[in-house]
């Protein structure tokens, strides 16, 4: 049990850092580009601005993420033996294509504004943005493996890779991407919005910040809109390759055809029926599931009780999840039309909704890797190998020690990245060109 | 490929990367070290400001050398990892601690009292990887306390005599190292003159340590047997010798970029010969061979090898192209200091 917490920490730390560097590099990768484009500065103090955030944050990522690549092996040693043929390969992968890339790359990126051509630099810095997306691509297979297992078969009691380009190529890990994909653009259009909004707010660097809200009101509905359209397929993809999180995602207790789907919904795992159901639009469903009102749902009475998922933390979850999207959604195109007819200034209110929308797409992330993770209890690789069976054999004194100072850790490098985001955040672009940036209050 | 080739093979793979990662990243660690030696302010500066845009790059060799033991040698990984629990947390901490100081130290340049904690961060972080980097090498080349019923030891039995000797090898090797690459990054003089005299105090002291090292080998392992086997295989422990005979020469010279080229060869042939004298073992049992994990019995099915053979092969040579372009751009002699308009 502590392995787990300790793992779900390491992990949901993780991926704090890891959607703002995504989000943030890509938007950043385009400020520059309209700089070598349009050569006109402000874009190169932005992507200066921008990049800033963006590698106070990346190596906390970084950071978090190679404690994660040897936990597998600390705690989770029985799983890694069993698992290590498959899992290992796309990990390996990851840091052959992705780390080196991100890794070196940035460093030419951020030391290199004076050493290269304008295009030589914008070329470095669209690299590392290939970079933490292939990263990303190769830990989201390996997960994909976990969700939906293809590719293998079990010999000798492990599980052995027969078919690279089955788990490659695994459907489930797709749509996990795209999905999270968008997710992690919200992050970072959000983040670019608040920052914007703050010194709208303040009625400082007004142009730089127009000009970078024109382009992030856009990169926030593409990536809201995005992210409910993959949604709605990954949710196919779930009901068909996982229907024991399906129903506990939608806290279904009775199988059927024609399912409709309450509104408002409490579920009540203890007796295995929901304590309130009202509003049920017929046939829902069966139809978002499966693409027809008729479809067939499975429910959690007709799953054997100890390969349920936990109920209650699945559902709320993804209904959570859902529903700061359609919130994020809506402000996204609110923000995008004042910015345009230019009474964004006006609109204090909004500002302010702007700036404390921070942490929703965050939240929505990590629901979102929730219900994808909770919801495949109690399995660790679904149908194969039980989370229990995964955990390592070792001391439990151990396990508590690195805990303890895993959470003081973790901590500080979250308090740290918190305050220099705010600092340089609110120190705004124009300190970016001195060596001392002053905060500006 | 037959599956005892492609196991040979990856057993290779295994050791080169271990041995191009402590090349590397281990003249990043010294540097590092030398942040509690070089104080000043200015003198700090340079050197952290040297270390920036690469250590990323070199610490990635560590990152792939767990990534590639994972997907070649699982059941290694798996009963090495779980076994060192606790050694290779400080080990990630220490990890941690390094970067997060290198890239905080830049962006609280605004006041001094952060960036002397950062730089007692990097110091201590730094010196805590080489030093439990070289204890855990140190005791797998000794042998584990391995059975059936899986590891027995503690953290106190690791600290025997020879880990730790191994452990204070790395770390003077590595700060050796690390004081040439501060000599040929510095921008003036009188600090160029200050790292120069450091690296050639340093030297004596990892020559007195290594051939400590080498003659306690033979009693406190079986790394010889291989050797004796094959004689010729003397080579790579004799080419390590002659290459740190030729740091110090360098060194006299005052040409601090190949005598930081030497030193770190020097590093890297001598843990390859350590690799050597272990094979086929990877996490030998001190109790009975019959517990010993190799390159034969933890390794992967063969389609998983043969693909990730190819997978080495494809992106390997891409990614020495572009980390020695970073070198290209950033290892230019007495540039200092890299951070600039950040």
């Amino acid at each position: 049990m502590l392995s787990r917490i300790q793992f779900a920490l390491t992990v949901g730390f993780h991926f704090i850092f890891v959607p703002l560097s995504i989000g943030l590099i890509l938007f950043t990768a385009i400020m520059e580009t309209l700089y070598v484009r349009t050569g006109d500065p402000k874009y190169k103090t932005l992507t200066k601005f921008w990049g800033r955030l963006f590698t106070i944050n990346f190596l906390l990522g970084v950071v978090t993420g190679v404690a994660m690549e040897f936990q597998f092996g600390t705690n989770w040693s029985r799983y890694s033996e069993f698992m290590g043929d498959i899992f290992g390969s796309p990990l390996a992968v990851e840091a052959l294509m992705a780390f080196f890339l991100e890794s070196t790359m940035l460093g030419i990126w951020i030391f290199g504004w004076n050493k290269l051509s304008k295009k030589m630099h914008l070329l470095a810095g669209w690299l590392v943005a290939l970079g933490t997306h292939l990263s990303a691509v190769w830990i989201i297979v390996a997960n994909g493996f976990m969700q939906n297992p293809v590719g293998y078969v079990i010999n000798n009691g492990r599980a052995e890779l027969v078919n690279f380009w089955e788990v490659l190529f695994n459907p489930y890990a797709w749509h996990t991407y795209v999905h999270t994909i968008f997710a992690c653009y919200s992050v970072g259009a959000f983040f670019v919005l608040a920052v914007s909004a703050y010194h709208l707010l303040h009625k400082r660097n007004i142009d730089m910040m127009k000009a970078s809200l024109r382009i992030a009101t856009v990169f926030a509905i593409v990536a809201t809109l995005g992210n409910a359209i993959t949604g709605h397929f990954n949710g196919q993809n779930v009901a068909l390759r996982q229907p024991t999180k399906l129903a506990a995602m939608e806290a279904l207790w009775e199988s059927g055809s024609n399912v409709g789907m309450p509104l408002i919904v409490i579920p009540d795992a203890a007796n295995e029926r929901n304590a309130v159901e009202a509003l049920k639009v017929p046939g829902l469903t069966s139809w978002l599931s499966y693409g027809s009102t008729d479809a067939f749902v499975l429910g959690l009475k007709d799953i054997p009780a100890d390969e349920r998922p936990p109920v209650g933390l699945t559902f709320w979850a993804f209904r959570t999840m859902v529903g700061l999207g359609v919130l994020m959604l809506l402000l996204a195109v609110l923000a995008w039309w004042h910015n345009r007819k230019d009474t964004l200034m006006e609109r204090k209110t909004l500002l302010k909704f702007m700036l404390w929308s921070i942490p929703l797409p965050y939240i929505a992330t990590n629901l979102g890797w929730m219900t994808a993770e909770v919801g495949r209890q109690p399995w660790t690789v679904y149908g194969l190998i039980t989370t229990a069976d995964s955990v390592s054999p070792v001391a439990f004194s151990d396990v508590a020690i690195s805990l303890g100072l895993v959470i003081i850790f973790y901590a500080i490098l979250v308090g740290l990245d918190v305050y220099l985001l705010i600092r340089y955040a609110k120190a705004g672009p124009e300190a970016m060109d001195e060596r001392h940036a002053a905060v500006a209050d | 490929m037959s599956h005892e080739l492609l196991q040979v093979i990856w057993f290779a793979l295994w050791g080169l990367l271990w041995a191009i990662y402590f090349g590397l990243d281990g003249f990043d660690l010294g540097s590092g070290m030398l942040a509690a030696v070089f104080r000043k302010d200015e003198e700090q500066r340079h050197l952290i400001g040297a270390l920036a845009p690469i250590w990323d790059g070199n610490e990635v060799w560590v990152i792939t050398a767990g990534g590639v033991t994972f997907a070649a040698f699982p059941k290694l990984y798996a009963t090495m990892f779980s076994a060192l629990y606790l050694p290779l947390f400080i080990i990630l901490f220490g990890l941690m601690s390094r970067a997060v100081a290198i890239e905080f130290y830049h962006h609280m340049d605004y006041d001094r009292t952060w960036q002397k904690i950062w730089g007692w961060v990097l110091a201590v972080g730094s010196f805590l990887v080489a030093l439990l980097f070289g204890v855990a090498f140190g005791n797998i080349f000794q042998g584990m306390l391995l059975d059936a019923q899986g590891y027995h030891g503690t953290i106190v039995s690791l600290l025997n005599p020879y880990g730790l000797l191994t452990g204070v090898l790395f770390v003077v090797a590595f700060l050796m190292n690390g004081a040439s690459w501060l000599a040929h990054k510095a921008p003036d003089g009188e600090l160029r003159n200050k790292a120069h005299s450091f690296a050639t105090r340093m030297w004596p002291a990892v020559l007195v340590v290594a051939a400590g090292w080498l003659v306690y080998t033979p009693f406190a392992t079986k790394l010889m047997d291989n050797f004796l086997n094959v004689p010729v295989l003397f080579l790579v422990p004799a080419l390590a010798v002659a290459l740190l005979v030729l740091t110090r020469v360098y060194l006299q010279k005052g040409n601090h970029l190949w005598a930081l080229l030497a030193g770190s060869l020097t590093v890297g042939l001598t843990v390859i010969s350590g690799v050597i004298g272990l094979f086929p073992n990877m996490f030998p049992s001190k109790i009975d061979p019959a517990y010993s994990l190799t390159a034969f019995n933890s390794s992967s099915s063969h389609y998983t090898l043969q693909f990730m053979f190819w997978v080495v092969v494809i992106f390997l040579p891409f990614v020495l192209l572009y980390q020695v372009w970073a070198y290209k751009l950033f290892g230019r002699k007495g540039t200092g200091s890299e951070v600039q308009h950040y």
